[in-house]
């Protein structure tokens, strides 16, 4: 059974789609044990000016990543690395147990995000 | 909002009539079938009666149905009973890799208590060729289990072959029958059953009550124990409700089967040819022909199953998956994967499971609500467009 924070991000999720050019993409998942969510991330003076996410898996996959976008939109990086799976699942009051180890892992993908842009500054710098 | 009801599969409802005769044997006929009085001797009729109207449905004389709580239970009474009253025989056991866990759980725990068993794998669809079950029979081997049709992809199983071969090589054919009995035309003598599993529920009759077919002559032991009733293999005061109802149904079924068919089977081709003309990379599992009249299995690739059966449910439709999500574990279906699905497929599995009183009008909602749902979900998945072209 789940929350109905997180049927309403299901059904209406925010900021699904794709950025060209992202500043950083991170991924986490497989198919093979049915979540992989991925967030695109455009950053502008060390803040995150638009996230954006494509997900495959169930509700709780879904919703955990348009929650996290919403948290992290307009953040330093310093801020958004502060927020973890848990912080997601607490903003969406809480994820069935059984989801809370397998779907909740969209704060993981931002991380990477930020990772994978922090990398490449490095190698402009 | 329009409901619509595709798990029947899963159960199905209880028949009017069948639940006004139930609720008589709980306020007005009262009395236990062990009693001498005539309250006692009221039910025991019924009971009796109940008896034969399940018996009638597969071919069986009434003395050789034993009632149960339910599939499980008979299951376990026939798995159970069968390996404990033959052990001199030998301890070997013959299932498939994609029973109900209530046969393949009740085998494993028999492993664990010094039985060996095979689990004999199934093709693409889910079907067992009865020659791996000639393959596997050994010296030793007392029992053979294999589904009549699979619960989730509907594919009927060549029962008549394999009961052939259990009866040249004198071993006991048991065969978990709960999604057919009812639904398809059964026969235990010209199956060549020796043990069949069935389910009330499944037919329009009530939840917590099943029957095993025992045939005559089958070396089998309790394995619970108590009261002489259902001939000490099953005791425990008999749920005269539920066995009342499960007659009900069975008579019911019995005369309502051609038609029934009938009409699912043009339901569910409807179903599957219009889904695979709206939808790309939707693939059918399970036989194309062998399958249950009422079942529609379909994956859609690039999303899962959970969060595809949550969007039905929100415009009213009622299906169920074999994703992980929705197993309870963190694999897919142990079917699926037995006919060789990658587990990314598995995942998109959605399973539709007609009854008689869908009508093309629920198809025709189906068929305009499940092609948006997918496309929504294909949208918002990273594998729809980076994995179309490999």
């Amino acid at each position: 059974m789940y929350t109905d924070k997180v049927m309403d991000h299901f059904t209406n999720p925010r900021n699904v789609g794709e950025i060209k050019d992202a500043s950083g993409v991170g991924e986490v998942g497989n198919a093979k044990c049915g979540d992989i969510m991925r967030i695109y991330l455009d950053i502008e003076d060390d803040r995150i000016k638009d996230v954006k996410f494509k997900t495959f898996g169930c509700g709780a996959a879904i919703a955990t990543s348009s929650m996290v976008t919403e948290l992290v939109i307009g953040k330093t990086l310093k801020e958004a690395l502060e927020v973890t799976n848990n912080t997601v699942a607490e903003a969406l009051d809480g994820l069935p147990p059984a989801k809370m180890h397998c779907s909740n892992l969209a704060a993981d993908a931002m991380h990477a995000a930020i990772q994978d842009y922090m990398k490449k500054e490095k190698v402009q710098a | 909002m329009r409901k619509v009801y595709f798990d029947h599969s899963a159960t199905t409802p209880t028949a009017p009539e069948v639940a006004s005769l139930m609720v008589e044997y709980m306020t007005t006929h009262y009395g236990n079938p062990s009693s001498v009085h005539s309250f006692g001797r009221e039910t025991k009729k019924a009971l009796i009666k109940a008896r034969a109207q399940v018996a009638e449905l597969i071919g069986a004389n009434p003395l050789e149905i034993l009632f149960t709580s339910g599939g499980t239970e008979a299951d376990n009474i026939a798995i159970r009973g069968v390996a404990k009253a033959n052990k001199k025989r030998g301890n070997h056991i013959i299932t498939t890799q994609i029973e109900h866990h209530a046969v393949l759980h009740a085998c494993e725990a028999l492993e664990k208590e010094g039985f060996r068993v095979t689990y004999v794998p199934v093709d693409e669809y889910a079907r067992v060729n009865p020659k791996d079950i000639e393959d596997a029979i050994c010296d030793d081997t007392i029992l053979i289990s294999v589904m009549f049709a699979n619960n989730e992809v509907g594919t009927l199983q060549p029962i008549k072959e394999i009961g052939k071969i259990a009866k040249e090589h004198g071993i006991y054919f048991h065969t978990d029958a709960v999604q057919a009995v009812g639904n398809y035309p059964i026969d235990v003598n010209e199956y060549g059953i020796d043990l069949l599993t069935m389910s009330a529920h499944k037919f329009h009759g009530p939840k917590g009550v099943g029957a095993l077919y025992i045939r005559k002559g089958v070396k089998i032991r309790p394995i619970s124990f108590g009261g002489a009733q259902e001939r000490t293999l099953r005791p425990g005061t008999e749920n005269i409700p539920g066995i009342i109802g499960l007659g009900k149904a069975a008579e019911i079924a019995k005369a309502e089967l051609e038609g029934k068919m009938a009409h699912l089977q043009r339901l569910r081709d409807r179903l599957i040819t219009g889904i695979q003309e709206r939808i790309d990379e939707a693939k059918l599992n399970g036989h194309p022909t062998e399958r249950m009249p009422g079942n529609v299995n379909f994956s859609f690739r690039y999303i899962e199953g959970e969060a595809l059966l949550l969007n039905l449910d929100l415009r009213g439709i009622a299906g169920s998956s074999g994703s992980a999500c929705t197993s309870g574990s963190l694999d897919p279906s142990h079917v699926l994967l037995a006919m060789g699905m990658t587990h990314e497929i598995a995942h998109g599995s959605l399973r539709l499971s007609l009854g008689r009183d869908n009508t093309d009008e629920d198809v025709d909602y189906c068929l305009e609500v499940l092609p948006e749902i997918v496309a929504r979900l294909r949208s918002m998945s990273p594998l729809y467009n980076g994995n179309k072209e490999a």
